[in-house]
């Protein structure tokens, strides 16, 4: 059986995974089919190796690097190509559990939910005012940016709560498509900005798509306007100022950079601002999904058959349609 | 002959209130077309909540109703403007075209001169409370108009035994309603009310790999109530591809079951057994007080949640929090509960796998200002002899 490697327990790993755990209901899944070794113990053998030897040339043997979840930002995804190693991730598991959870922000925000659980739970509650109000999401204005599979998830909810949709994307989807959805196309983002009650950014972060959000579109939103941010290309200087001073009037935020947030951080300080924990496919579902992806996907790599969900850096894409 | 009685119910709200809005939120969208300016003043996008009849239609415009003096306009008493219950202070000026407004505390300041001109009074979360003693101070009262739909809080039988009709708003709140039943089933679900905790806490280092939700999408829900909220709730949780089991009084029509994909449960048992959700969405009846109890809990999977966006007292609170300690079922969100607020010591404030909000399903900017809306229309319809919009009639 081939070896396979995991950031195990151990202080040292991909960055943001430091002293991640594999959820332990996953291993008896993955000794089926892998010879598991931690990164704790593949360090403790690599000092009998040369010290001028970087990573991958430890791993002469490494065929493929499946990573879980959609995004693939914290892979350098040329070098790796380079040394003829895959990459697959697994990006259909999420789109369902994404999608519920930009709704679940939208409608806890705009319904002030966590607030109302405070003073639900508070000590000092002694009744609950008539005045306190929060928003309609029935009948609401939602910008979708990023109409990829879970954007096209999020409208198709949307859709059900009777929203105004609009929509951008890199590429705008087919006819057929298209009117599958209610979302209506707008090519500029500049034009959806101005409209809409809700923003849910849902793009990949690349080069072109970071800080995508920033201080421009922040603002041309409404200031009655409230940004969701379930992937990973907000400008969170820019955001910080805008909540201060009411340019936008709140924001919803799954994805932070880095996560967690350090404890003094601006965000964390501000009254219209919820921030949840990186949450967007943890549900035990997308999780088993996750782990079938991936072991597909490294099984395919190492029988020499074609990769389902292989992701191919930019520049090789020409190669791939040969 | 249907569709001539819409017509005529139609008019009658537009002519009470001047809301064209309103109007076509309460006649269903198959017989506004009948008449040819109907169609054109329910026009969604008209903006003007209280404009004035455009139409230069005959019959009573919001434009006399502006001129008409105080005097003549009739009273409403409602408990007080603002405040933890009173009326909205936002809603004044809408009240004021078309009533004398007038405060309890006036009235119990000049009983004898106010009680002639009381024809109506509004109630606003629950107050003011009517008994006998007040009924009988107001002889001249016509209709009592509750703001939102249950009126649990209504002796419905000693209301009428006075010749005064009782109206709800049940137009006005199911959208709000429904979508507060769904963002409490995400939240619940997904635990964000926690993760945000976690989010901002000092504590918090890192976040741990293995903290998961369950998943809403391709889950199991169980409607218990499907009037028209709860057929709201249904059609929103199509879209999350859910499962859709319903229980009711009486079972829908194939087409409607079919537009949303729901299946019906005759016996409550076969839903609580299946459900991965479990939604209440009932009136507060003395056949739905403590509907769902011990049996009902234990019926349930130890996998579910049970939400609650009806009234407190159609769940036994007791065998709830025993049912949550003991893992009998898997958590809680409940919008209502009995009393409210709980007191500040009572055992479901303690445990962990629960979410409650303060009541409110109703509680937007829009809702509420559409709950006035629709009182309004039912008193104005009342006391000029039209057909009643939402009348609550005493089983």
């Amino acid at each position: 059986r081939s070896r396979l490697g995991t950031s195990g327990g151990s202080s040292q790993g991909v960055s943001g995974m430091e002293k991640q755990e594999l959820p332990y209901d996953y291993v008896e899944f993955l000794k089926k089919h892998f010879n598991l070794i931690t990164m704790k113990e593949f360090l403790e053998n690599k000092n009998s190796l040369s010290e001028k030897i970087k990573a991958i040339y430890i791993l002469p043997n490494l065929k493929v690097i499946a990573t879980s979840g959609a995004g693939v930002d914290h892979l350098d995804l040329k070098p790796i190509s380079s040394f003829g190693v895959k990459v697959a991730n697994s990006p259909f598991a999420v789109c369902t559990a994404t999608a519920d959870l930009g709704l679940a922000l939208m409608l806890a925000f705009a319904r002030r939910l966590v607030e109302g659980c405070q003073i639900a739970d508070s000590p000092n509650t002694e009744h609950f005012a008539a005045d306190w109000l929060g928003d309609e999401v029935t009948g609401a204005s939602l910008d979708i940016i990023g109409m990829g599979s879970i954007g096209y998830m999020v409208d198709k909810r949307a859709k059900a709560f009777e929203m105004k949709i609009l929509c951008h994307n890199r590429i705008q989807r087919k006819e057929e498509e298209k009117q599958a959805v209610g979302a209506i196309y707008c090519k500029k983002i500049e034009d959806l900005l101005q409209q809409s009650d809700f923003m849910m950014l849902v793009v990949k972060l690349k080069p072109q798509t970071d800080k995508l959000f920033g201080k421009k579109e922040l603002e041309l939103m409404k200031p009655t306007a409230t940004l969701i941010n379930i992937s990973r290309v907000v400008d969170q200087g820019a955001l910080v100022e805008a909540l201060q001073n009411g340019v936008i009037k709140a924001a919803a935020l799954d994805v932070t950079y880095p996560e967690p947030l350090p404890r003094h951080h601006p965000l964390l300080k501000l009254k219209n601002i919820i921030v949840t924990l990186h949450i967007g496919c943890s549900s035990t579902n997308s999780h088993c999904l996750m782990m079938k992806n991936m072991v597909e996907s490294i099984l395919a790599a190492l029988n020499g058959l074609s990769i389902p969900n292989e992701v191919i850096p930019q520049s090789d894409l020409h190669l791939a349609k040969l | 002959m249907f569709s001539v009685k819409a017509v005529c119910l139609v008019e009658a709200i537009h002519l009470a209130t001047g809301c064209p809005r309103l109007a076509g939120r309460l006649i269903h969208p198959a017989v506004c077309h009948v008449h040819h300016w109907t169609k054109r003043d329910i026009d969604p996008r008209w903006s003007s909540w209280t404009g004035p009849n455009s139409t230069g239609e005959a019959g009573v415009s919001a434009h006399q109703t502006k001129v008409m003096a105080k005097q003549e306009q009739p009273g409403l008493l409602i408990v007080e403007i603002g405040g933890v219950c009173g009326v909205l202070e936002g809603h004044v000026e809408l009240l004021k075209k078309h009533f004398h407004l007038i405060t309890m505390k006036e009235f119990l300041k000049k009983k004898e001169r106010l009680s002639e001109k009381i024809k109506s009074v509004l109630i606003y979360e629950c107050r003011p409370v009517i008994d006998r003693e007040l009924l009988q101070s107001l002889p001249h009262l016509k209709v009592i108009a509750n703001s939102g739909v249950g009126v649990d809080h209504l002796d419905l039988k000693l209301i009428s035994s006075f010749g005064v009709k009782v109206t709800n708003t049940p137009h006005a709140v199911s959208d709000s309603t429904a979508d507060i039943g769904m963002a409490l089933m995400l939240a619940s679900a997904r635990r964000l009310v926690e993760g945000c905790q976690i989010a901002v806490s000092p504590q918090t280092e890192h976040f741990a790999a293995d903290w998961l939700g369950d998943e809403v999408t391709g889950a199991t829900l169980g409607i218990i109530g499907m009037g028209s909220i709860g057929y709201k709730v249904a059609k929103r949780a199509k879209a999350f591809e859910m499962k859709i089991l319903y229980h009711n009084r009486n079972q829908r029509k194939e087409e409607e079951e079919q537009a949303v994909g729901a299946r019906y449960c005759e016996k409550m048992e076969d839903l609580l057994q299946q459900s991965d959700f479990v939604i209440l969405v009932v009136n507060l009846t003395p056949q739905t007080h403590k509907l769902i109890g011990k049996r009902e809990l234990e019926l349930m999977k130890p996998t579910a949640t049970l939400i609650n966006i009806s009234r407190g007292a159609v769940v036994d609170h007791d065998a709830l929090v025993e049912a949550l300690q003991n893992g009998i079922i898997k958590a809680a969100a409940l919008d209502v509960t009995y009393p409210e607020p709980l007191p500040r010591d009572h055992p479901l404030l303690k445990l962990k796998n629960i979410i409650i909000t303060p009541h409110i399903g109703t509680a937007t900017v829009q809702a509420t200002r559409m709950m006035t809306e629709e009182a309004v229309a039912n008193i104005q319809a009342v006391l000029n002899g039209l057909p009643i919009p939402s009348e609550v009639i005493p089983q």
